[in-house]
């Protein structure tokens, strides 16, 4: 994934980096049933690299899709990016190691979801159970973003004719 | 501090650094878009890489398993998606509008574009 | 058009398929992964590869775009009935033990309701959206 990002990076063709865009959301979505996050990994398969591949290629037809060369080269941004990475890498040193079960993300509610989940709600997929039903509300705002955001984009590319006069409002 | 204990964090740093190259050294919009997405992706991992137990399963219950991994980190992060994708298609919709109206979608154009626009009045 | 006979005869056999994976994703959400989200994008997905196959008035003709808009507005609608449902019925808002006879069934019930609203909602978005883009022309063409 590594490389494909430094692909992305690099590549000026934008068609391109929207394909290899498409193949990293793949990659993350594997990596992700690696880590036992099945809703997760096939929600950014289909989200990922399936909408996002087709609004890009969409926008790109829009947009023309080749990227102008920088001026300058961009060594300040690499300096900050190596700055804060390594400040990053000192600050995980304090986290707990991977695969803690005494982790304080394991310890506090995640007991009486996975103990109660299947007794309280009938559901047996913890996901779909937490997700639904003990923070419903959540997931009542989350849907009204996506709302919003259809809203938005309403919003944003109406096209408003006026036939008669000739003259067209956007 | 161990090398396999940490390296989950390391690589989501690796991604998280990557994104943010992206968004900040490149001028034209719909690139640092994806690297956006590419930032966001970065922060999945980092809230899920932790909820994993070696040995664990899918947090389906069912009678076969006994260790499950922690299903809290995929409510959020199943949300945090949905939310990137509407962020992404709002923002292409902002990209095409500048587009109609610079004729270009080169950060430093739209600036010059801008500026000279702003000399005149 | 003679090439691409083999695309559309294989886009009008997969379709159905691709509809009932969608809705089993969606019911079997409480079993296996899947869940509203998955669900409704399915959908979309669906559609959009039928307008990219048939082209944007063909699709724009099978599903039409006050039905989307409507879609789009109607999820939300029915999530936040479903709470207004508790409100009603006596306990909180967006509370589901109070829907059914029995505590479990309120809490199937009103999971039920609130994954069809978010599926409803999530299609219908992905679904305007693409038309949006999809039927825009360039600015230079459009002159």
């Amino acid at each position: 994934m590594g490389a494909l990002t430094l692909g992305i990076a690099l590549q000026r063709n934008l068609y391109a980096v929207v394909i290899l865009s498409g193949a990293y959301s793949f990659l993350m979505a594997t990596v992700l049933v690696a880590l036992d996050a099945v809703d997760v990994a096939m929600t950014e398969a289909s989200v990922g690299a399936g909408i996002s591949t087709v609004l890009l290629l969409g926008a790109l037809y829009l947009c023309g899709g080749e990227e102008a060369k920088p001026l300058t080269r961009p060594w300040l941004p690499l300096v900050i990016a190596l700055v804060i990475s390594g400040a990053l890498v000192y600050g995980t040193l304090g986290l707990p190691a991977f695969s803690d079960p005494m982790a304080p993300i394991n310890t506090h509610v995640v007991p009486r979801y996975l103990h109660d989940a299947l007794k309280e709600t009938g559901v047996p997929n913890v996901v779909t159970a937490v997700l639904a039903s003990y923070r419903g509300y959540d997931t009542l705002g989350e849907t009204t973003v996506v709302f919003t955001a259809g809203a938005g984009v309403i919003a944003l590319l109406r096209r408003i004719r006026r036939r008669k006069d000739g003259e067209r409002k956007s | 501090m161990s090398v396999a204990g940490h390296f989950s964090y390391w690589a989501t740093i690796l991604l998280m650094v990557a994104g943010l190259y992206i968004v900040i050294a490149r001028g034209n919009l719909v690139k640092k878009l994806i690297g956006l997405s590419i930032f966001q992706t970065s922060v999945y991992l980092l809230y899920i890489a932790p909820g994993k137990l070696i040995g664990g399963t899918a947090p389906i219950i069912s009678p076969a398993f006994k260790v499950y991994s922690n299903p809290l980190p995929h409510v959020l992060i199943l949300t945090a998606i949905v939310v990137g994708v509407a962020t992404l298609a709002l923002g292409l919709a902002l990209v095409v509008r500048i587009q109609e109206a610079y004729g270009s979608i080169e950060e430093d154009e739209i600036l010059a574009a801008d500026r000279a626009g702003g000399d005149e009045e | 058009m003679r090439g691409f006979l083999v695309l559309r005869v294989i886009a009008k056999l997969l379709m159905p398929f691709m509809l009932v994976f969608a809705l089993y994703v969606q019911f079997h959400g409480d079993f296996s992964p899947g869940g509203g989200f998955q669900a409704g994008v399915i959908i979309a997905a669906t559609i959009i590869f039928y307008a990219l196959i048939f082209g944007l008035p063909a699709a724009r003709q099978l599903v039409p775009e006050p039905l989307v808009e409507t879609m789009v507005a109607l999820g939300v609608l029915i999530y936040a009935s479903v709470g207004v449902a508790g409100l009603l019925l006596g306990g909180n808002y967006l509370d589901y033990f109070v829907l059914a006879h029995s505590p479990v069934h309120g809490q199937e019930r009103g999971i039920f309701w609130v994954e069809v609203g978010v599926a409803i909602t999530v299609s219908g978005v992905m679904l305007k959206i693409f038309y949006m883009f999809a039927g825009r022309k360039r600015s230079a063409e459009d002159e």
